[in-house]
């Protein structure tokens, strides 16, 4: 490979994108490997070898995977799991959430785009995989955790990949991910590292739902949609 | 209900036949509107693009868009372009002058909240004083934005670059808005010949999923931040996600380029690529651009043309490599400050060779002696047109 021009970081204080830097998308049937457009297997073989030999390799599931709000989802989902499970000691830490949330993020539970920088050196995550996160907001991400830390970053991009990412393969979906589990499964084979296919663990920090506990206080601002308001109470026919 | 059908937006863009007919530069706008599957316009009139929204109008009559209505102000249209296009529709709107910079708070904001929207500027002078002819200086105010920007030369390029900037502001990878500019009344209100696609065909209809950002969530920015302002000063959001932000904008302005390509065959047109004198222009001043060197070419001198399309992203790096042989460069520009040749003189190692106009201003015409005279006094040669006063 010539020049890489797109490695883990940290890359400064404030990082020049890699569009500025002349890296480009790649097209239909290519990937992106440290910003130079490559064949999909060989960006895929680099991302396997991340993922099994750096430290708390784990996956950033995004809100377009972790919610089942079309047909192909629950499938992608599966497969994302079955991929965690041929990764030794993966862990699966969502981004539930774009908004900035307050007062703090629990960074072992979830990484959010404000501050992914946060969940990633609170965890030591030296690898980590972005899935199912819209394109603006991994674009965000990918390139504060450049800037900042020296992870490895992987997008699965259900559209035209990534530039920030030093792996970044495009048009993904389930029988993509489950190629690219296949390609780490050899890859693993290949380093003699031994592991048993197990899900990841879950997620210890995230509270446990009990929804019949739900208060009407804990809606919120929205608190009005099941307690009228004063006066509102008779209010039967609406515009 | 006109019958229209949908097709592939690259057999539409590269392939379908084309009609050539003979019509105005508003007409030609509003022909693409026709044909791009536009859901929604929203007007505010100023002269001289009052022509193409009502023609936009007449659409919305015989049904070729869902919804049509007469905003406010510039600001109040601006700011609902940018709700419609959150709302998932395809959006079309067109101003002039300090019609842009009444909205130009709005538009300013679009990029940074990623809306996909078309924008007809169709210039006219900024007062003050006042006049409505046209004048190209408000292009500069855009050239900060983010927004891409195409300057259509003629008729033709009205209808291609509008037609072709539904396509490119939806791109995944760009996402944000795109102005088709071009010269008032010279171009608006002039007739040319528009080679243009069958009127039963249309772009594919917006699909709001296909986007690099959520579809209309009001709590999730970027669509929050238009409702909850105070959420981009959140102490909970660290400074680089807003400096990242800014840079994505920029990043995806510079991602158009590849569809300039693909859709306008790049972003300059090169006229005589071995000459020692190039013509640079944008827009209408490209077409008088044009012409001097056909008049130049007749008394066998060596001057060629470099028409740039896209001021944004500017085509630095096809500049360069345009000029790198010339000797002089000469940029003719209807306005007074001269923002094209800015932009060349930044792009190119040896900005002395340029010559900084002429320019014509207040709406002024550009005769084409302006320009010979130029182009005679870079060769040293004593040339046979003049300007008659």
């Amino acid at each position: 490979m010539s020049d890489k021009k797109i490695v883990p970081g940290p890359a400064g204080y404030m990082p020049e994108p890699a569009v500025f830097m002349g890296v480009e998308l790649p097209p239909e049937g290519k990937a992106l490997l440290y910003g130079e457009i490559v064949d999909e297997e060989q960006a895929m073989r680099e991302a396997a070898k991340a993922m099994l030999t750096k430290s708390n390799p784990t996956i950033f599931p995004g809100p377009q995977v972790l919610w089942n709000w079309k047909e192909d989802v629950a499938d992608k989902a599966q497969a994302i799991l079955e991929l965690a499970s041929e990764i030794p000691n993966c862990r699966i830490i969502p981004m539930p959430d774009y908004r900035p949330k307050y007062p703090k993020i629990d960074p072992e539970a979830e990484i959010n785009p404000n501050h992914p920088n946060l969940t990633i050196l609170h965890n030591r995550i030296e690898a980590c995989i972005f899935v199912g996160v819209h394109c603006h907001y991994a674009n965000l991400s990918l390139r504060m955790i450049r800037a900042g830390t020296n992870c490895f970053t992987i997008a699965l991009c259900a559209f035209m990949g990534h530039e920030e990412a030093m792996v970044s393969l495009r048009d993904v979906h389930a029988d993509d991910i489950r190629r690219f589990k296949d390609v780490l499964v050899q890859v693993r084979n290949e380093l003699g590292i031994e592991w048993t296919p197990k899900p990841p663990p879950r997620n210890p920090s995230l509270p446990k739902e009990e929804w019949e506990a739900l208060n009407p206080l804990d809606y919120g601002d929205y608190m009005h949609l099941i307690i009228p308001r004063k006066g509102e109470e008779n209010v039967t026919e609406t515009e | 209900m006109p019958e229209q059908k949908v097709v592939d937006t690259d057999y539409l863009l590269l392939e379908a036949p084309r009609e050539k007919k003979f019509i105005t530069g508003a007409q030609a706008m509003a022909e693409a509107v026709k044909r791009a599957n536009v859901d929604m316009a929203i007007a505010y009139p100023i002269t001289p693009q009052s022509e193409v929204m009502h023609l936009v109008g007449d659409l919305y009559a015989q049904g070729y868009l869902k919804d049509y209505y007469r905003a406010e102000e510039e600001y109040g249209t601006m700011s609902a372009i940018a709700g419609a296009s959150r709302g998932g529709v395809r959006v079309f709107t067109a101003t002039s002058g300090p019609g842009l910079l009444r909205g130009i708070e709005a538009i300013a904001s679009w990029p940074g909240h990623r809306i996909p929207a078309v924008l007809g500027v169709l210039t006219r002078v900024v007062n003050a004083p006042l006049s409505i002819q046209p004048d190209n200086i408000e292009l500069a105010y855009l050239l900060h934005s983010g927004i891409i920007l195409l300057h259509a030369e003629n008729q033709q390029d009205v209808f291609d670059m509008t037609l072709a900037a539904f396509a490119i502001s939806e791109m995944v990878d760009v996402y944000i808005p795109v102005a088709v500019a071009t010269e008032g009344f010279f171009v608006t209100h002039a007739k040319g010949y528009v080679n243009m696609t069958p009127e039963d065909m249309k772009l594919p209809p917006r699909d709001p999923y296909k986007a690099p950002v959520p579809v209309t969530d009001c709590e999730v920015p970027p669509a929050r931040i238009q409702r909850d302002a105070p959420v981009q000063k959140s102490n909970f959001m660290s400074y680089l996600i807003h400096a990242v932000w800014q840079q994505e904008v920029w990043a995806s302005n510079m991602r158009a380029m590849k569809y300039i390509y693909k859709y306008l065959g790049g972003p300059i047109e090169v006229v005589n690529p071995e000459a020692e004198v190039f013509v640079v222009a944008s827009g209408c001043a490209a077409a008088q651009g044009r012409e001097a060197v056909r008049y130049a070419q007749q008394e066998g001198l060596n001057v060629g043309l470099v028409k740039i399309k896209s001021i944004r992203p500017f085509p630095a790096k096809e500049v360069r490599e345009a000029l790198k042989n010339a000797k002089a460069v000469i940029i003719p520009e209807h306005n007074i400050e001269g923002w094209l040749s800015k932009e060349v003189k930044a792009a190119i190692p040896n900005s002395g060779i340029v010559t900084d106009g002429p320019r014509v201003y207040g709406g002024m015409t550009l005769p084409v002696e302006l320009i010979m005279e130029e182009i005679y006094k870079s060769l040293g040669v004593k040339g046979k047109q003049r300007v008659v006063i």
